[in-house]
């Protein structure tokens, strides 16, 4: 007995030499990622852009290649890492074999916190023996999953600006929202999809940008979730507001006499968020998401957010994709038609 | 005492009870007196008092979408019959031979590369097109075979492809958006529908349909053993590809803007041929009326149980199964 506890002492420390003190993710597993992370891969997209954010050079690959459009925005160094798929949620395109071929120390998701995900991640964990962990991707829990994420990664200091910055913003944007009187308050819809026929109802992921503006979202009793709704439901809710992020419905909205008969388009309030890099209103659902605040919070209530789109975006791309944008690319990411009222 | 006019007749009722409840239910609230009222003012050509809102509703929403589920239905439906008569086979669909896989590939692929709803709806028809021709191509060319068998094969074999191919795209697709876009296409739905896609639509069908009717009483002949028919003077070969070519037109026409509807094609022809029996001249048009009023009634109740759409198919099989399960243990009617 004796013996053993001697054993232990001694193995104790040299555990400790190995791992660091272990973290508990956000489905309350524990984590315990080598001392020094020098690898990371992203299960997902918004686990890529956090990670980006906070330790570009430890990522190992993104989950989808960029498009020409989007590496643009990125230095070419990052933009030419490898695609290795997704390894959660309904692309599942990752093939297990090319995660531990990418030789991550860790891997990292950041989204849903369900428990299927959560299965998926111990699984995985346990098949690549690689620590897997998970936090939470929404918009206001941001912060804290970079901050875990820097605990993680051994990239405290960079997570921990990062995440003031962010939780300063976020707060921003909710003292202005809150400061709008109720009759100010547009009803919004959004319409996502070619035919601008999918949205999502209270508690979606896909209107958290809505919900952190405190903006009416007409759809807001149809179920959690994207759904599709008939075209007279939206004559119905009669928005005053359209916001979408497909530039092909955005188009169609002004031609087609049924979207024509919306308070939104006869005053002519129909929006396109802007999409590069990364998407801002809705998906991914990352980080990227506050660039969608400023700007449905610049469309929604003008005079509450009477601020400086340009040096909103410049100030997130520089710390968030560690470049800023040229003055050429901020005026096409803003002045594509229908982002911005003329 | 003769059961077919009553048939006609009552089925033609139930179409035209359906079109007007239709035109009267749905999410926007729209009265009787206002319908009659707007239809008033067409007649005449005078003005109305009605809200805009409520013209928008009855003109652009709910007329092209009631037009759609009767033009689609009929579709499907036609088309399906001609298939379970030339195949002699009674599990036979309007998709054996690959055109709603062609339709699905074309539609998944312009979503893939984020174009807008009019090359979706052209890539979708061209696709079913296609995936056709090159069914035929290769299955007319597999000799020492029976040659329906080798259609019906060669269908299978390709429209097999065609899934791995649509698999691959939904593989690659951009998860938040794309995926689920693709998704709702293949699930199907008129929810989408305008002037704009039925004026494009309907002149397709109707121009697979001409030759279907005209051809009408020859096409029983295909039924028929292959040297039967030709003793009757009858070229099989090309009044196959006849009914190939217009089954397939009407088809890619009605999926290319409706997405993947199942069942239509398949129940109907049954339901049709319980009434009227198995001969092709008196079958096309009752299959035809009984489609669009399926589809128009489906369609009806996929737009107004929720705030949200359901998609046809979930219907169209909800009810289609059992009725195919009552059709198969009970109907004793030879076809």
């Amino acid at each position: 007995m004796s013996r053993f506890l001697l054993f232990l002492l001694i193995a104790l420390p040299v555990e400790e030499a190995f791992c660091q003190t272990p973290q508990i993710d956000a489905t309350g597993r524990e984590i315990r990622p080598p001392a020094r992370v020098e690898r990371v891969y992203a299960a997902g997209p918004p686990a890529s852009t956090l990670v980006f954010a906070i330790a570009p050079d430890k990522l190992v690959g993104w989950t989808r290649a960029f498009r020409p459009q989007e590496a643009q925005f990125v230095d070419p160094k990052y933009a030419a890492l490898p695609e290795l798929g997704r390894l959660t949620g309904r692309g599942d395109t990752a093939n297990v074999e090319v995660v531990l071929a990418a030789k991550p120390d860790l891997i990292v998701d950041v989204g849903s916190t369900r428990a299927s995900l959560a299965a998926l991640a111990a699984s995985v964990e346990q098949r690549t023996g690689i620590p897997y962990a998970l936090f939470d991707g929404r918009l206001d829990a941001t912060p804290k999953a970079l901050r875990s994420l820097g605990l993680l990664t051994g990239d405290q200091a960079r997570a921990e600006k990062l995440a003031a910055w962010l939780e300063r913003e976020i707060a921003d944007i909710r003292a202005r929202a809150g400061r709008v009187p109720a009759d100010a308050r547009p009803r919004v819809y959004y319409g996502r999809g070619p035919a601008g026929l999918q949205t999502g109802g209270r508690g979606s992921i896909n209107v958290e940008v809505l919900e952190l503006l405190g903006a009416i979202n007409v759809a807001e009793d149809v179920r959690a979730g994207l759904v599709i709704v008939p075209i007279e439901q939206v004559l119905l809710w009669n928005p005053e507001v359209i916001l979408t992020t497909d530039p092909n419905f955005w188009r169609r909205a002004w031609t087609d006499p049924r979207w024509g008969a919306t308070e939104a388009v006869e005053r002519k309030r129909v929006y396109l968020s802007p999409h590069l890099p990364f998407g801002w209103f809705d998906f991914p659902p990352g980080a990227n998401r506050l660039l969608g605040a400023w700007w449905a919070g610049k469309v929604l209530y003008p005079s509450q957010f009477d601020i400086d789109l340009r040096a909103k975006v410049a100030e997130f791309h520089r710390l968030f994709y560690h470049r800023e944008p040229t003055r050429a690319q901020l005026d096409a990411l803003l002045g594509e038609p229908g982002v911005l009222p003329r | 005492m003769n059961a077919r006019p009553v048939s006609y007749v009552a089925t033609v009722a139930v179409l035209f009870a359906l079109a007007v409840l239709a035109f009267g239910v749905g999410r926007y609230p729209v009265s009787v007196g206002e319908i009659f009222s707007l239809l008033a003012s067409k007649l005449t050509g005078s003005e109305h008092a009605l809200p805009a809102n409520v013209e928008t509703v009855i003109l652009q929403v709910r007329g092209p979408r009631i037009l759609a589920a009767v033009v689609v239905g009929a579709a499907l439906a036609a088309a399906g019959t001609a298939y379970q008569g030339m195949f002699r086979n009674p599990l036979v669909s309007p998709d054996i031979l690959g055109v709603s896989g062609g339709a699905a590939l074309g539609a998944v692929l312009a979503i893939f590369l984020s174009l807008d709803i009019l090359m979706t709806q052209a890539l979708a028809f061209a696709g079913g097109l296609v995936a056709v021709g090159l069914v035929y191509a290769v299955g007319s060319r597999l000799r020492g075979h029976d040659p329906l068998l080798a259609l019906v094969l060669t269908g299978v074999i390709i429209g097999t492809l065609l899934g791995s191919a649509i698999a691959l795209l939904k593989y690659l697709a951009d998860p938040y958006n794309q995926l689920p876009a693709i998704t709702y296409w293949l699930l199907g739905s008129l929810a989408s529908i305008t002037p704009r896609d039925l004026s494009a639509a309907a002149p397709l069908d109707l121009a697979g349909l001409v030759p279907m009717l005209l051809l009408r009483w020859r096409i029983n002949l295909l039924a028929l053993p292959d040297d039967e028919a030709r003793a009757l003077g009858v070229d099989t070969r090309r009044l196959r590809i006849m009914v190939v070519a217009c089954a397939t037109l009407m088809t890619a026409a009605a999926v290319a803007i409706s997405g993947i509807i199942g069942w239509v094609g398949l129940l109907i022809p049954h339901a049709a041929r319980l009434l009227v029996g198995p001969d092709f001249g008196r079958l096309l048009p009752l299959a035809m009326i009984m489609g669009a009023a399926f589809m128009l009634g489906v369609d009806t109740l996929c737009r107004t149980i929720a705030p949200i759409e359901i998609p046809p198919g979930v219907l169209t099989a909800l009810i289609g199964t059992p009725f195919f399960l009552w059709l198969f243990a009970f109907a004793r009617r030879s076809w």
